[in-house]
């Protein structure tokens, strides 16, 4: 395994992170900016700055061709298509919350955007009009419950959607203008538009749904949760639930192929699971304590020794003397990511990359 | 007591799903039941025990200081109003109290996203251990004083 590749990008929080297809350009949150990096140099360089939304970004994706979309609190989602700069076309969300989540399908017509009232918004580009709209994906028994996170299915059609309301569901996003009629498959034989396709909870029957994930050929679907487990459903089966005793709730979980997958979250390391339509089990974690000795740059280094400083004045301001209470490692995690990773993505067979709220992007080599 | 303020403080940023374009303490607001994780009180007799409250975005952590006597309790009185009024520069610290315990402290995601976790945690614990020394001391410091008062009030009489 080779060592990790890490990206220090500040100190504000990353909520995602999204690289291009050909992995050469990488586009992370900032608040209430986008920042999008150039990444084929040694250190990556600042291409652009995408300042048009007004409160917090929470989701970023860049599609096949490049395009990127946006979508923050201030409820709108903008599509940035590039050029010589990104020009911005503002989508037709007709949502009264915060957006939360934002996903290109994987042909790049259409896009989904979660909402802070549990409705999911497909938008498409219409032609005539020339901008993009949406229509609306409700659910019935889901009083306005937050949407966490949302994914697509390989076919372009079918959509898994995480709420804060414990349930993870999979409906069709199926524009008649756009789409093909898609053949039948495990979900499923017809498709209309908001046909819910399935409904899961983990065996607990609590805890928020943070992310769901489709496997490469679309006909398994994971989530992870808050009650600290990760979930993999084989439709027609019972879901499959691995309940972790001794780590924080997962965040993120993305399939790396049909039979492994990658969970990362409070614990601030991913960690890998295998299995099959027979179960599946913890294989190892990557990142994890004490393996991998961190190289910081002279520009971290200030940085942690500014946190430290800043520590000593917190502590003398509350009790009048400092405490030395710095573990080995000098009071860091043994991680190379300090605090809980937002997102998990696939970027190659074999590379996966994850940012967290310290401001970090580090790539991952799978075993 | 440790582990239980790590797994609560799982916080996530989370925009306001009752109030359009707000972003507020779930646990303060209180408007959306599924949002809100089971309370949890860690005691060790009825006169000290701490709170806690989770939920997404926020978590409530209540302290009752022990109280033996009448003096700890103007003593501890006094000093968390001594904390209270100046709850702007800690930061985590809740202005009021909530009912029946003496301290509050209120940690948010944004607070979660500039200090680390273990951190936060260690403070918590660590202000506990100090706080019941810190009372035990300041009685200690004022019973000496009362005597030494007393004795010089009362050597006229001798």
């Amino acid at each position: 395994m080779s060592s990790p590749t890490i990206f220090p990008l500040g100190h504000e929080p990353i909520q995602d992170h999204c690289f291009s297809a050909d992995g050469s350009i990488l586009a992370i949150t900032k608040d209430s900016n986008v920042e999008i990096y150039s990444v084929t140099g040694a250190a990556p360089r600042l291409l652009a700055t995408l300042a048009d939304h007004d409160k917090k970004v929470t989701a970023v994706d860049i599609s096949l061709d490049g395009k990127i979309v946006t979508c923050s609190q201030d409820r709108n989602a903008i599509v940035w298509t590039p050029g010589v700069t990104y020009t911005p076309t503002l989508v037709l969300l007709r949502i009264d919350f915060a957006a939360t989540a934002v996903r290109w399908s994987p042909s790049g017509d259409k896009i989904a955007v979660g909402s802070g009232d549990g409705v999911v918004a497909v938008c498409y580009f219409e032609e005539e009009n020339d901008w993009w709209i949406s229509k609306h994906i409700k659910v019935k028994d889901n009083k306005r419950s937050t949407v966490t996170n949302l994914e697509w299915h390989p076919n372009n059609v079918l959509l898994a959607v995480g709420y804060y309301d414990f349930h993870a569901r999979v409906f069709s996003a199926y524009v008649k203008a756009i789409d093909a009629r898609p053949g039948p498959s495990v979900w499923g034989d017809k498709f209309p538009f908001a046909a819910p396709c399935g409904d899961f909870q983990t065996e607990t029957q609590s805890g928020w749904v943070h992310d769901v994930a489709f496997s490469p050929s679309g006909d398994v679907l994971a989530f992870v949760s808050q009650d600290n487990s990760v979930n993999v459903v084989y439709p027609g089966t019972a879901v499959i639930s691995l309940q972790l005793q001794d780590s924080l709730p997962f965040t993120s979980v993305v399939f790396t192929n049909e039979g492994e997958l990658v969970a990362a979250g409070h614990d601030c390391h991913p960690v890998v699971f295998r299995g099959d339509a027979h179960g599946w089990a913890k294989a190892y974690a990557l990142d994890d304590d004490t393996q991998v000795v961190i190289e910081r740059s002279e520009e971290e280094d200030d940085a942690y020794s500014h946190a430290n400083a800043l520590n000593m004045f917190k502590q003398l301001d509350l009790k009048g003397k400092v405490v030395n209470t710095s573990q080995n490692n000098n009071g860091l995690l043994p991680h190379i990511h300090q605090n809980t990773i937002t997102r998990v993505r696939m970027l190659s067979d074999v590379h996966i990359s994850t940012s967290g709220r310290d401001g970090k992007v580090v790539i991952f080599t799978l075993n | 007591m440790g582990s239980s303020l790590t797994a609560a403080i799982c916080l996530e940023d989370f925009a306001s799903q009752v109030a359009e374009r707000h972003n507020r303490p779930e646990i303060e607001a209180g408007e959306s039941p599924e949002l809100l994780l089971n309370n949890m009180t860690i005691s060790r007799n009825d006169n000290e025990k701490v709170f806690i409250e989770p939920s997404v975005n926020s978590i409530r952590v209540s302290i009752k200081i022990k109280q033996a006597d009448d003096i700890e309790e103007i003593l501890v009185h006094k000093f968390t109003r001594f904390l209270t009024g100046r709850a702007e520069n800690f930061f985590i610290l809740r202005r009021v109290p909530i009912k029946g315990y003496d301290i509050s402290f209120l940690i948010t995601n944004f607070h979660t996203e500039q200090m680390l976790k273990h951190k936060l945690v260690d403070f918590i614990i660590e202000f506990m251990e100090d706080v019941d020394r810190e009372i035990s001391e300041i009685k200690l410091f004022l019973n000496a004083r009362a005597r030494f008062v007393a004795e010089a009030y009362l050597t006229p009489f001798d």
